[in-house]
């Protein structure tokens, strides 16, 4: 493969959809004050659970926001990349766009995937970060070699679920046009992200592991942060996001044969 | 002979918009299951026993959840974002022509979507019931209207609310960004995920000064037959609308002397 072709693609992509997004300078301001009001709102949240109880399904307080920083860098990677390019598969279908895609030289899930990118984003996994190292110090966590490595596996293999799953989910706008709220669903479900899996009943707990493995993104990381998590865990995730993101690209591949432009 | 026609207006406008909205009836399907938040958080103040530290048993907690499920479906509002869309393309100007305030026409979308919405949410909460079948009841009649009556007022409330932030379009281009903002402070403090008398004191020392728990949490509360201070509420409620009506028409005027169509 010609990776230096899709580098220089990607760099091209980058500047410019920054040079259009950053005409809006105050609307990225307005998104920074969202970001930063959404993460003590549910901090707020989370407090309320804990105002009477230590625990909550088996995890303390300072834990748990473990969970709300790797949410909040998931959110931010949502919101920078998957939401702004993968809404407008949707457009591309509707007006029959898709089209222009599927004749560039290059390969169409690239271009749909990363085509554009929302800067506000990055503030929001900024913050994310921010609160994680803040919980690394009340934790009382020690930074090794292996933590590092593993903690960094697992939340690439968040990522790729993530991608998977909202991309699965535009990728059937092919056949059904209209189903950017489709993501709206998902993004409700997601929200669960925002807790330990076992603060959920076992039914729940169920559902989210085997449907939407919403419990892979979210509270396996948490768990290898705090040492918590078993070896078959780790490599039970690697699984599931090589599955996810295979899945997806063969998915897409067969969807486009189905594809059939606008109003033909 | 005005009233007459102002009603055959309403009547009119209501009947396209419905047979509109039935056109979409999968999309306000996914838009009703992605409301399902509230829940998820039944479910973990339930299976954590959070509930007994603010003294309401499992059964009315899960009343108050399901009603809360309800007022909301009833009370969405996104009229920023379909004025932003027809400030943009510019569908504003014709509309403007018109001897009709174009927010009435938002105005009768958002109630033909709730009539569309309806079947759903009732299906929605038939499920809910099979899951939880020692939470079902039947409030009495008067309730039962003062509770509708209180939910609509909810969604005057957000569609004022939300129709003061479209006319900022008229100076911006992108008002949605701050609906966005002011929709965390809605989701937080409005009582969608966590009931207001569950809410530590500092926050409920002011909280009931603003708009905010008369959203959800009051309607919920009147129709779980949990405890609700039904004069109190429904006068705060009308005392608000009051305020923003004022506000709305202020805004409007203004912002129409602002307007100059696209390309002008």
């Amino acid at each position: 493969m010609n990776l230096r072709k899709y580098l220089k693609v990607y760099k091209k992509f980058l500047h410019t959809s920054l040079a259009s997004e950053l005409e809006y300078k105050a609307n990225i301001l307005v998104d920074l004050i969202t970001a930063i009001l959404s993460l003590v709102g549910s901090i707020f949240l989370l407090s309320i659970f804990f105002q009477n109880n230590g625990y909550i399904g088996g995890w303390k307080f300072e834990q748990a926001l473990i969970i709300q920083a790797i949410y909040t860098i998931l959110n931010g990677i949502t919101n920078t990349w998957f939401n702004p390019n993968l809404t407008e598969i949707v457009k591309h279908i509707r007006e029959g766009t898709l089209d222009f895609v599927l004749l560039k030289p290059i390969d169409s899930q690239f271009f749909i995937s990363l085509k554009k990118i929302n800067p506000s984003g990055f503030l929001e996994i900024m913050l994310g970060f921010f609160l994680l190292l803040f919980c690394i110090k009340i934790n009382q966590i020690n930074l090794s070699l292996s933590f590092l490595s593993l903690s960094l596996i697992t939340i690439s293999c968040s990522i790729c679920i993530l991608y998977s799953l909202w991309f699965f989910i535009s990728t059937t706008t092919i056949w059904f046009v209209k189903t950017w709220n489709a993501i709206e669903v998902l993004r409700s479900f997601l929200y669960i992200g925002r807790f330990p899996l076992n603060s959920f009943s076992f039914s729940l707990r169920l559902f989210f592991s085997i449907f939407i493995p919403i419990a892979f993104i979210t509270t396996i990381p948490s768990e290898v942060f705090l040492g918590l998590s078993q070896l078959w865990k780790i490599l039970l995730e690697v699984i599931v996001a090589s599955v996810f993101l295979v899945t997806s690209r063969k998915f897409w591949l067969f969807a486009l044969k189905f594809y059939s432009s606008a109003s033909s | 002979m005005i009233s007459n026609l102002i009603k055959r207006k309403i009547f009119t406008l209501l009947k396209v918009q419905y047979s509109n909205m039935l056109e979409y009836r999968v999309e306000i399907a996914l838009w009703a299951i992605s409301g399902i938040i509230p829940f998820f958080m039944l479910n973990i103040w339930t299976n954590n026993n959070l509930n007994q530290s603010i003294n309401i048993s499992d059964v009315m907690l899960s009343r108050y959840f399901l009603c809360a499920f309800f007022v909301r479906q009833f009370s969405v509002v996104w009229v920023v974002f379909s004025f932003e869309e027809d400030s943009l393309m510019g569908k504003v100007s014709p509309y403007l022509i018109q001897p009709l305030n174009p927010f009435f026409r938002y105005f009768a979308q958002h109630l033909a979507e709730q009539i569309t919405r309806f079947p759903f949410a009732v299906i929605i909460a038939f499920f809910f019931f099979i899951f939880n079948p020692e939470s079902l009841w039947i409030p009495n009649l008067g309730i039962l209207l003062l509770s509708i009556v209180s939910t609509f007022l909810s969604f005057l409330i957000q569609f004022l609310i939300q129709s003061i932030v479209a006319c900022l379009c008229f100076w911006t281009e992108k008002a949605s960004s701050i609906e966005r903002l002011l929709f965390i402070p809605t989701l937080f403090l409005s009582g969608l995920l966590a009931p207001v008398v569950s809410f530590p004191a500092y926050v409920k020392s002011w909280i009931y000064l603003t708009p905010f728990p008369y959203l959800i949490d009051f309607p919920a509360n009147l129709l779980s037959g949990n405890e609700a201070n039904i004069s109190g509420g429904l006068s705060m409620q009308i005392l608000w609308i009051f305020l923003l009506f004022p506000l709305f028409k202020k805004i409007w005027s203004e912002g129409t002397k602002k307007y100059t169509a696209m390309g002008s």
